[in-house]
């Protein structure tokens, strides 16, 4: 890869993990469906840059799909769902944000540690973008972990799988297509049924919060 | 062989579609009953042609098997048949008392048959890729069937089972790309390093840093889907809230499933570390998984929850066996499969009619099964006994073999286990006893309770304790084989 497109992903990958630096700490539902969709938009840049430089034709479709599931469809359904729930008010987080910031540090050097072994193999991409990746991944499922509400916790888990696929596109030039499209698949599926789940949710408790929901059956 | 493999996955998939237009139909369940048979007939077809030519490609290179996958797709679709067979009546029951309405039914029969078929394609695809996704669609179906009845705890537990597998299937995505990474070096960045099978052949050229880093994030991640603590706490929460015959196939077949893929992965993450790594994780998720679901045990009370803790144990069981290695312990871990599934199922099986007699799931508002109804009770009690490892039933054959392996090469491990047993025993049998004998508050049912899939699984593991047939013998070694070459 080029120098210059390598310093460009790099950039790429810089910003996506500032962008999900910024969804740990956004409480309100509505932003954080829109940061979701920049998340997006950088993963489908970055896609459509290594599919320019390496001359991939299939990753095309590949950014083409995370453009319209990822960016347009499901952000729109979240969207209509908080909407119709009123949730846009719905704020909560259970640790206050510094030191969540700081956790995050914590979770983003052990990523670039895990990153550097498996990088030497990669021809292609330097240890820092594989780091990201791993890194948003690891944000993602600190997110889902520490949200109590139901929004959060979707839009973490469709994060977690951005920064899949951005480990996906960057180390390997992407999977192959009907990988890709059943990952798509199951990935709307399951944003749909969990859309359907908050209308229950909210019928039974008149409210998003999954803490409700914590009744040890147990104790 | 491609049109029987077709058959064998176009059944369970149009059947979901019919399903979904009249799955609310009277004799929907007679349907959904009929559709397994016909799956059922078309596998058992596959599994006698595959054991006498040995493994095979079918469409190109997609599909790939051989004795270990159609073994297991048996297993899935005479438990898929069985399970079927008591779901008639079962939620004939269920919609009398008004908790199946027919928009629910239809979505049950329909994602019922969508569950077999993930789990078909799961088994049968040569491609990690489609194993993934398949497995992600499966835990889908099964959301949507665990949370079927609506109610609060349901889908508290629907939720809780899609976070966490969800977040678990993500790292096995991870994982599954970490795979395809270090198999590119060797096969370019195809569709072709996709394949297991040619995974299979370079096992010994990957780079063995990425793939120990790769197999940790494939045992994370389908083992949330297996339950292994302590990624366990999904489990029974699903296993209770959902439709008895629900907990039936989650129990006895989709833990079996994940098991599969980890084991897949497994043979070739032994071939590239050479370092015996891959076991010792699976011993040590094993142990841990039948000391924390033992002792978990005494604290239920709800009955589907025990048993849940139960499928636990004996999943980790199952894992410190294929952890031990060698011939004789993967002999073993593999009769457990079997036995787990058949006696598991029925076991679910009875409680499910328990329940409904008895109006609840509360263990201590469940008692005298056996006045009311001798079957259901006894059947109870068989099955008990034959899950806790009392002989002559298969699960005593099994981990008698996990035991006595475990004290060659594994000493110390042997008393962990047996205290892990010890203790299930006691816990169960207890509790298990109060709900067979004494005076009895339960009511008769409307439709007659459908005990013959119990005995004729309990009849099963039996025979399987006594005897194993020799053809049957033949297939465990075939799939032992592949499993430790």
């Amino acid at each position: 890869m080029p120098n210059f497109a390598l310093q460009i992903l790099n950039l790429l990958a810089a910003i996506m993990l500032l962008i999900t630096f910024a969804m740990l700490s956004q409480r309100r539902p509505l932003a954080l469906n829109r940061l979701f969709v920049l998340h997006g938009v950088v993963l489908v840049l970055s896609s459509l840059l290594v599919a320019y430089v390496t001359g991939n034709t299939h990753l095309y479709y590949s950014a083409a799909l995370t453009l319209s599931i990822k960016v347009v469809l499901i952000p729109w359904i979240l969207h209509k769902v908080i909407i119709r729930l009123r949730a846009e008010s719905d704020i909560d987080t259970l640790i206050n944000v510094p030191t969540t910031m700081l956790i995050g540090i914590v979770l983003v050097i052990i990523a670039f540690n895990l990153a550097i072994p498996i990088a030497k193999l990669s021809a292609s991409i330097t240890s820092g973008i594989l780091g990201i990746a791993l890194a948003c991944v690891l944000l993602s499922f600190m997110m889902i972990l520490i949200r109590s509400k139901a929004m959060p916790q979707v839009i973490g888990f469709l994060t977690m799988e951005n920064g899949l696929f951005f480990a996906a596109t960057a180390a390997t030039s992407g999977m192959p297509m009907i990988v890709e499209l059943g990952v798509a698949l199951s990935v709307v599926g399951g944003t749909l049924i969990l859309g359907v789940f908050m209308f229950h949710i909210r019928e039974q408790y008149d409210d998003l919060d999954i803490g409700h929901l914590e009744n040890m059956k147990e104790d | 062989m491609d049109s029987l493999l077709l058959l064998v996955l176009a059944i369970p998939l149009l059947g979901s579609i019919l399903m979904g237009l009249i799955g609310h139909w009277e004799y929907a369940p007679e349907v959904n009953s009929g559709l397994s048979l016909g799956t059922f007939i078309a596998v058992a077809t596959l599994s006698v042609l595959i054991i006498g030519s040995g493994s095979g490609f079918a469409f190109g290179e997609s599909f790939y098997v051989d004795s270990l996958n159609v073994f297991l797709v048996s297993l899935t679709s005479f438990v898929g048949l069985t399970t079927s067979l008591f779901s008639r009546s079962y939620m004939r029951v269920e919609r009398d008392i008004g908790r199946m309405t027919p928009i629910r039914t239809r979505i049950y029969h329909s994602m019922y048959q969508l569950f077999m078929f993930t789990m078909m394609l799961a088994l049968l695809s040569n491609n990690i890729g489609i194993l993934w996704v398949s497995m992600e669609i499966a835990t889908l179906a099964a959301v949507l069937l665990v949370s079927i009845y609506r109610t609060a705890a349901a889908l508290q537990a629907a939720w809780k089972y899609f976070i966490l597998c969800g977040v678990g299937i993500s790292l096995a995505l991870f994982g599954t790309i970490l795979l395809y990474l270090a198999a590119e070096r060797q096969l370019g960045g195809s569709a072709g390093a996709f394949l297991w099978t040619n995974l299979n052949t370079i096992k010994l050229h990957l780079e063995p840093s990425i793939m120990s880093i790769a197999f940790v994030f494939l045992l994370v991640g389908y083992g949330t889907k297996m339950g292994l603590v302590p990624l366990h706490s999904w489990l029974p929460d699903a296993h209770a809230e959902g439709p008895t015959p629900v907990s039936a196939v989650l129990s006895g077949l989709l833990l079996n499933v994940a098991l599969y893929a980890v084991l897949r992965f497994k043979i070739l993450a032994d071939g590239s570390l050479q370092n015996g790594l891959p076991g010792k994780m699976l011993v040590g998720f094993g142990l841990i998984s039948v000391l924390v679901a033992s002792f978990s045990l005494s604290r239920q009370k709800d009955v589907k929850r025990m048993f849940s803790y139960s499928s636990i144990e004996h999943i980790g069981l199952m894992t410190f066996a294929f952890g031990l290695g060698g011939p004789i312990a993967t002999f073993a871990g593999l009769l457990h499969m079997t036995v787990h599934s058949l006696v598991k199922s029925a076991i679910f099986f009875t409680v499910g009619h328990a329940c409904q007699k008895a109006g609840t799931q509360i263990i201590a508002d469940i008692r005298g099964l056996v006045k009311v109804s001798p079957t259901v009770g006894w059947g109870l009690v068989v099955g008990s006994l034959a899950i806790l490892g009392m002989p002559p039933f298969g699960v005593f054959a099994s981990e008698f073999l996990i035991i006595t392996t475990s004290m060659a090469e594994m000493p110390w491990a042997t008393p962990i286990l047996l205290l892990g047993l010890g203790v299930a025993f006691a816990t169960i049998f207890g509790f298990v006893q109060s709900m067979a004998l004494g005076e009895t508050t339960a009511k008769p049912l409307v439709h007659p309770p459908a005990l013959l899939p119990v005995f004729i699984h309990l009849a099963l593991a039996l025979m399987l304790g006594l005897y194993i047939p020799p053809y049957l013998n033949q297939w465990f070694w075939q799939a032992v084989n592949i499993i430790t070459r």
